[in-house]
């Protein structure tokens, strides 16, 4: 560290950084509204994601003083998102890849919901001729004894 | 305990028996901040993944659900959250050239954003609520084309509203800062309790940057 100041060993961030961080994450913010705009198909999610991350990235090694600071702080920090890329990586590989053994019908979800009585209820035609859509209902609310 | 401190030499007034130095407990401190942070992290982590997952479900709800958010008013609030993170940056930086008047300015404008936040959210909120676009079984509406779309309600309002919990909880942070400030309990070589209020408050933000362009953009 070059660049400290009498106060002891406290890093003090100049001024200049603070506002060109701020400054860069509000053009950022604009960059990622304006590119919402056009349609770039699946890449859609992926330029968000890849601003967002960016954009998070700053926050986190400037606001935050994860750049200055202990670099302990740092692997904390990167651990729980690697964490949380594996817990959502392999939730979503269980999800997209389950019904190669197991076909999944689409089904109203919380059935007894406002809003299937102002619509049918939504479901595939399979679904529907399984009786899935009806039957949900009767089970949790027409129960005897009530 | 506040007598015994002032027999310490004035440097080391704020540091508890049980560290070494100010510099351990400023470390320590934030260790354990960063610690909490991380569970933060994991906490939204859970809904990140529920969004994945009934997206990957329901791509075109999804796109026909995302229409009803209006961009404007959360292009707003991220603007209103980053320029709060700058004043809270701000705030600790004037703490640490011990500035005690400029720490309050930039504590109370990082309040005042904080609660323009709160307030859009209020007017998004009851906007949703008048339409009966609520969350799951209290969902109403019928102009949506898909299946399932009080799913997505449910997704948007579980993880905007978790998100807005925190954001009070940072103000009440920033409120507890902003009084400590004023009784001259912090200076120049002892501002730790602004210091990870500061880090909270950005990861408040940082959550925000991602919520925006999943909820109200993507499509």
């Amino acid at each position: 560290m070059t660049n400290q100041t009498s106060h002891a060993h406290h890093h003090i961030t100049p001024l200049k950084i603070y506002l060109g961080i701020g400054g860069t994450l509000l053009v950022f913010t604009v960059i990622t509204v304006l590119v919402a705009g056009f349609d770039f198909g699946p890449a859609n999610i992926l330029i968000a994601l890849l601003i967002a991350g960016f954009k998070a990235t700053l926050v986190a090694f400037f606001f935050m003083h994860l750049w200055y600071d202990n670099k302990l702080f740092f692997v904390i920090f990167a651990s729980s998102l690697a964490f949380l890329a594996i817990f959502i990586g392999l939730t979503m590989y269980d999800t997209e890849r389950r019904a190669e053994l197991d076909p999944i019908k689409e089904h109203p979800i919380e059935a007894q919901a406002a809003m299937y009585k102002n619509r049918p209820a939504v479901t595939g035609g399979a679904a529907a001729s399984h009786g899935e859509a009806t039957a949900a209902p009767v089970d949790t609310n027409a129960a005897p004894g009530h | 305990m506040a007598d015994h401190a002032k027999t310490h030499a004035p440097l080391d007034e704020h540091v508890a028996h049980h560290f070494t130095d100010a510099e351990q407990q400023r470390e320590s401190s934030k260790l354990g901040m960063w610690v909490f942070l991380l569970t933060e992290v994991l906490f939204f982590g859970g809904l990140f993944c529920a969004y994945a997952i009934y997206r990957s479900w329901y791509p075109e709800m999804f796109h026909a659900a995302h229409k009803a958010l209006d961009v404007k008013l959360g292009f707003i609030n991220t603007l209103v959250l980053i320029s709060s993170s700058v004043t809270m940056a701000l705030a600790i930086r004037s703490m640490q050239l011990g500035n005690k008047r400029q720490t309050m300015y930039h504590l109370f404008a990082t309040l005042i954003f904080a609660a323009t936040f709160l307030v859009i959210k209020y007017f998004e909120y009851s906007h949703k609520f008048h339409l009966g676009q609520l969350p799951g079984k209290y969902y109403t509406y019928t102009g949506i084309e898909g299946s399932n779309p009080h799913v997505f309600f449910s997704i948007y309002f579980v993880m905007t509203g978790l998100h807005g919990l925190h954001v009070i909880g940072g103000m009440i942070a920033i409120i507890i800062m902003l009084v400590k400030t004023s009784r001259d309990r912090f200076n120049a070589l002892y501002y730790n309790p602004i210091e990870v209020t500061g880090l909270y408050w950005h990861l408040v933000d940082l959550i925000w940057i991602f919520l925006f362009p999943l909820l109200y953009l993507v499509s």
